[in-house]
């Protein structure tokens, strides 16, 4: 078991009930996953248990991708993704992956990876910012 | 009263004509309105939260009022004018007359997946995509390469003889008819439609490309043909849910339209067939 922060604590205070409702469907859904870039190795992100990424930063194909947990905006899933420094909306589904507003029919397993896919989609393009 | 036929059936001048009101629509900026509501509800439907037009039981009847709502603007322009529906279990490849420069044009090219040919091409100076998220101004597609295959009639059939509407949590971990059609469970199928098309299409801002339109009436067909297999089944919640919307809960952004006002499509189109 990871050792319980005071930073895990409020991660999954906010995260309860999206775990609640996680267990049931991750099963199902792991074989229509996409994750491009993204293997066993994404692991680390999440800590199992609490069901809230860990925060990012890495250049990917050139751009700066950035995620961190956010405490704004519950649509986000608590956590918030910029590329560039343009945040991306992103959206947690109830089994625990994401999706973008960029691929937003797709699932993948973390807000890294939908970070990844996001880039690739956007050719360069920059990111509009969020109204 | 409005027939809803197959896209691969329509004559060269239907074509013409639903094109032609597409462009007409998109040129007074009422097409770009349809865009910016699509994506401000694929923002904001949440699993947690009030969802609305997708991840939830009114994604169908949601979207069976969006696509009437459209239909009649396009109506408004060109009275003999249908919604055409896009079977793409059958017309499954980028060969299909459905992509053909006289219709919705190609797959966009390799450098930056601008679709170069048709009428919706941004070279024709008619098709400019303004409602995006990022700052590209052209349609984009990339066929079959988000995902090689489209579903297959076997696939969908498989979706077709599960007889509940829909399950508690009433979103994308839902069991069920609606969950496994739109695709967040199970085999997949209109989700994998957008990421099968890609470019706008695989965004929230899908309906900047005018497939969305066929695809979506094929999704609605597909519901009229559950339930003529399950006429005893039909939708849930039947009572008050939170955070959804019940069969006599009206539905935003009309506010006057309920999922039960929705269940009998013959009321609004016929299909052509509905073998």
């Amino acid at each position: 078991m990871p050792q319980l922060t005071r930073r895990h604590a409020l991660g999954a205070a906010a995260a309860t009930a999206l775990t609640g409702l996680a267990l049931g469907g991750l099963a199902q859904t792991a074989g229509a996953t996409s994750d491009p870039g993204a293997t066993g190795h994404e692991h680390p992100d999440v800590h199992a248990g609490h069901g809230g990424p860990q925060p990012f930063s890495e250049t990917f194909q050139g751009r700066r991708i950035e995620g961190a947990p956010s405490h704004g905006d519950a649509h986000h899933g608590g956590y918030a993704v910029r590329i560039d420094g343009e945040e991306l909306h992103v959206m947690r589904n109830a089994d625990s992956t994401w999706v973008s507003v960029v691929n937003h029919y797709e699932t993948f397993t973390t807000p890294r990876a939908v970070a990844r896919a996001a880039v690739i989609e956007l050719q360069g393009a920059r990111l509009v910012p969020l109204a | 009263m409005t027939v809803r036929k197959n896209q691969a059936s329509l004559t060269a001048a239907e074509k013409r004509a639903f094109v032609d009101a597409v462009l007409e629509l998109k040129r007074t900026g009422r097409y770009d309105a349809f865009v910016t509501t699509h994506n401000a509800f694929i923002m904001s439907d949440t699993d947690n939260g009030d969802r609305v037009g997708h991840r939830s039981p009114s994604f169908l009847p949601w979207h069976r009022r969006f696509l009437i709502q459209f239909e009649q603007a396009l109506q408004e322009i060109d009275p003999a004018v249908a919604l055409p529906y896009w079977d793409w279990t059958v017309d499954r490849t980028v060969a299909s007359s459905l992509w053909a420069p006289d219709f919705l044009g190609g797959t966009g090219r390799a450098r930056d997946g601008q679709v170069a040919e048709g009428p919706f091409a941004v070279s024709g100076g008619r098709w400019p995509v303004t409602v995006t998220v990022d700052g590209r101004g052209f349609l984009r597609r990339a066929l079959g390469s988000g995902v090689p295959q489209l579903p297959t009639r076997s696939e969908v059939d498989s979706v077709l003889a599960m007889p509940t509407y829909d399950t508690a949590p009433w979103n994308s971990a839902s069991d069920g008819f609606r969950n496994h059609l739109e695709g967040w469970r199970g085999v997949n199928l209109h989700n994998r439609v957008h990421v099968w098309v890609g470019g706008q299409m695989a965004t929230g801002a899908s309906p900047n490309d005018p497939v969305f339109w066929m695809h979506h009436a094929f999704i609605d067909r597909l519901w009229a043909q559950w339930q003529a297999r399950h006429p005893r089944s039909t939708y849930l919640p039947a009572a008050r849910t939170r955070n959804v919307v019940g069969l006599h809960d009206v539905m935003r952004p009309w506010n006057d339209v309920t999922p039960a006002d929705m269940l009998d499509h013959t009321r609004y189109y016929t299909y052509d067939t509905m073998a």
